[in-house]
């Protein structure tokens, strides 16, 4: 056991950090991660893009992947060296999780030749957002409930519906999609999946505020949107294995709650008063401290664990699976001591930031404990294929999609 | 990055659990259980022949020299299999303490006899029924010779020597006492877990030797429990997912309104956060591991990490499989019971929950002022 990287890995890590402190400024602390949906979002988007750019110039964008669409063909090990350099630096960071990280797959295992040549480099370099378009109004942690229409028409189809929880759809240029194209087909079988160009007649963006406030999600209608079969991604009617493929690659994305944890609720309680007593001093805080310091080290190194089988050439265990469940609800307990912790002006908005990022995490880990997968989901997940408990039997099996009792 | 064990420790690790399949450790545990013997002989015996006493001894003192990693692995099997042999006090807490705290003299003494089995050891603690203190410390020593009651001092029936930490003219010393013909009085003890012995001893100048300096007992006592911290740790990981591996084959076997229990989600949510907990605590078990091998100074925190999380998590794992296992979960013939028990019994035997939650957080305070 030891936490050295292998020489070539301590190689490459030398060479991320050379370029990386040539083109970004290190973190000053903990808290000022450069993130959307704090910022003013125009410029945000610009610097997003600019650093995305020169990433892309340097083959750091997309490292994993081939050399002719912009990669370096690096190991899982070497990707991860480089994202645990890069958090060290104060870039902007959350647009192109998605599109990178479900788009880009999902693209490289089904488009054509002749599109990934298209599509891939400017997606890697920033030039072209990418998002994805599953979820709907009567389809959330049931995906496969999506009732979005498409119906062929020549060498087109015509897209007919509504998507919801859009991430980034207002200022994305493509999108991933999965529609239903035959009602009459059991539930899992009716689906095809397409890339979409946004910009394309029919479709209609409207934000959804959020109850932090910011907009950074969406609901998207179609009206007769037409996509050329060339766009279709996958056999019609293999939509949900395509689908099943792209949230797989979701969980990767989502992974980790950002935001405050156990180090920074440690910190405030030995700052903060508590009956003319520093609050660390108060048994019942020192006992949550303990309990969340477990988590937050229980989860790092559960990463170390996950890189150690990488490190080797192995396939990582399932143990990564329990990420975002624990950091989610870590987030919610931790924002919400931090705002108790202040009495009655906890309820107050005030400049310090300490006190701006309890807030931030108490509302935001509402929406973590859904995104990606439900609390619920997650824990179903793990119980059916971690541990291998049979499924729900399910009221809508067999059953054309038609005919599944939708509540309305 | 090698956050893992070795392929020749994980070797170790699958012929220690093949060997305590054969020799039926659970059931043994059972029978101790329900005779209140002590400890299983046949079984201690044959633990002694493949040498696992020995693993950390030096080969100077006729051990096998290997490192802690190797007990680690040792430990996690132990847990899995609640094997009823007195190796945790006397390998964890007596001759780690002995390694790393004894004269060259004592060594020679006592070191090879501990690997062959003539001698077995345990450390006495605690006096009352509340937690011991530096200053609460009754049991005496006065010109070498000790006097006073310890109690629930693990396998003391068994053990040929103990560590005691007595009250001296300097503060507290840790000191070692030979059981045999030296006016040592032992009284088995009822437990809440009668698989493994525990007992009452008596001392009434007892003669005795000092370990390390006179008046530093305490600080070594913390020491000897630190590095233990991360072995039971191993053990209460290795019982953890074996209660977790009982709960998930009962949830598929078992049905009720038609179909197998494991389909329903309130059962699949509840072992979903056995897995969840065990897995946080087995990756700050792991990490604790890395801490003791390389004696690193992260220690006192990565101890207390280990313990607080598998504690909890084969207290949850334990409780929840008897709860999956409905009315059969609450008879004497299931392992269940056999299971909590020992979650209870590894929960306090080195101090409480509470006390290492509380270690942990003055752990942070002291790491944060250094750095």
């Amino acid at each position: 056991m030891d936490f050295k990287d292998t020489q070539q890995e301590a190689e490459f890590r030398t060479t991320c950090r050379a370029w990386l402190e040539e083109n970004a400024q290190l973190k000053a602390g903990a808290g000022n991660d450069d993130r959307y949906g704090k910022a003013d979002e125009r410029d945000f988007l610009n610097s997003a893009k600019d650093w995305q750019k020169k990433k892309f110039d340097a083959g750091w964008a997309m490292l994993h992947w081939p050399k002719h669409y912009g990669g370096l063909e690096a190991s899982a090990i070497e990707r991860i060296i480089w994202g645990q350099e890069e958090a060290k630096f104060n870039v902007p960071r959350g647009v192109y999780e998605i599109g990178l990280g479900m788009a880009g797959p999902v693209m490289m295992q089904y488009a054509s030749d002749q599109q990934k040549a298209r599509y891939l480099p400017p997606m890697a370099a920033g030039e072209e957002i990418w998002c994805q378009l599953f979820s709907e109004p009567s389809a959330g942690s049931d995906v496969a409930g999506l009732r979005s229409k498409a119906v062929q028409d020549g060498d087109d189809w015509i897209i007919n519906g509504q998507k919801v929880w859009t991430s980034g759809a207002h200022f994305c240029d493509y999108g991933i999609i999965v529609v239903r194209h035959d009602p009459n087909a059991e539930k899992h079988a009716g689906m095809t999946f397409f890339f979409v160009d946004m910009k394309s007649p029919g479709i209609d963006i409207k934000p959804i505020k959020q109850i932090t406030g910011g907009s950074s999600f969406n609901e998207v209608y179609f009206n007769d949107v037409r996509i050329p079969d060339s766009q279709r991604l996958g056999a019609i009617g293999d939509g949900w294995r395509v689908a099943i493929t792209t949230l797989m690659n979701e969980r990767l994305a989502v992974g980790d709650a950002n935001g405050a944890d156990a180090k920074e609720a440690f910190e405030w309680a030995q700052g903060q008063d508590d009956h003319g007593q520093p609050l660390i001093k108060n048994s019942a805080v020192r006992e949550s401290i303990a309990d969340w310091y477990c988590q937050a080290s229980g989860l790092k190194n559960t990463k170390l664990r996950t890189m150690s089988a990488l490190s080797k050439g192995d396939t990582p265990g399932p143990e990564a699976s329990i990420t975002k469940v624990v950091s989610a609800n870590k987030l919610q307990a931790i924002g919400n001591f931090g705002i108790d912790s202040l009495d009655m002006a906890g309820m107050l908005k005030t400049d310090d930031a300490d006190v701006h990022s309890f807030h931030d995490a108490w509302l935001g880990s509402a929406g973590l404990r859904i995104a990606g997968g439900t609390d619920e989901i997650l824990r179903n997940i793990i119980a059916e294929r971690v541990l291998g408990l049979p499924q729900d039997p399910r009221a809508d099996k067999g059953l054309a999609f038609k005919d599944i009792p939708s509540g309305n | 990055m090698n956050l893992d064990f070795s392929d020749d420790q994980k070797f170790l690790q699958s012929e220690a659990r093949k060997f305590l399949e054969k020799e039926q450790s659970i059931q043994k545990s059972r029978s101790v259980l329900d005779t209140k013997r002590q400890y299983d002989k046949d079984l201690w015996a044959k633990v002694l022949e493949m040498g696992w006493t020995g693993i950390r001894i030096p080969e100077l003192y006729e051990g096998l020299g290997l490192g802690h990693l190797e007990l680690c692995v040792i430990a996690e099997e132990l847990g899995r299999s609640l094997a009823p042999v007195p190796f945790s006090s006397s390998v964890y807490l007596f001759t780690e303490a002995i390694i790393k705290f004894a004269n060259e003299k004592i060594k020679h003494e006592i070191l090879p006899k501990l690997v062959s089995g003539e001698c077995v050891g345990t450390l006495a603690i605690t006096e009352d029924l509340f937690a011991p203190t530096e200053g609460n410390i009754k049991v005496n020593v006065e010109n070498n010779q000790i006097t006073g009651t310890k109690i629930a001092v693990p396998d003391a029936s068994v053990a040929t020597h103990a560590l005691v930490i007595c009250k001296s003219k300097a503060g507290i010393d840790l000191r070692l006492v030979d059981l045999i013909n030296n006016n040592c009085e032992v009284h088995d003890q009822d437990t809440i877990d009668n698989s493994r012995g525990h007992s009452l001893i008596e001392f009434s100048n007892a003669n005795s030797q000092l370990v390390g300096e006179t008046g530093d007992g305490w600080a070594l006592l913390q020491n000897i429990l630190n590095q233990a911290a991360v072995l039971f740790s191993f053990e209460q990981i290795g019982g953890a997912q074996a209660t977790l591996d009982m709960a998930s084959e009962y949830a598929k076997q078992r049905f009720a309104f038609g179909r197998a229990i494991g389909s329903y989600q309130a059962i699949k949510h509840k072992l979903a956060d056995m897995y969840i907990g065990l897995t946080l605590a087995k990756s700050n078990t792991y990490y604790a591991a890395w801490a003791l091998l390389n004696d690193s100074t992260e220690l006192e925190v990565a101890a207390a990490t280990a313990r607080v999380s598998s504690t909890e998590a084969f207290q949850f794992c334990s409780k929840e499989n008897i709860q999956t296992h409905g009315g059969n979960g609450f008879t004497w013939e299931y392992d269940c019971h056999l299971f909590y028990r020992r979650s209870k019994l590894l929960s306090l035997n080195i101090g409480s929950l509470a006390a290492w939650k509380e270690k942990l957080v003055s752990g942070l305070e002291r790491s944060n002022l250094n750095s």
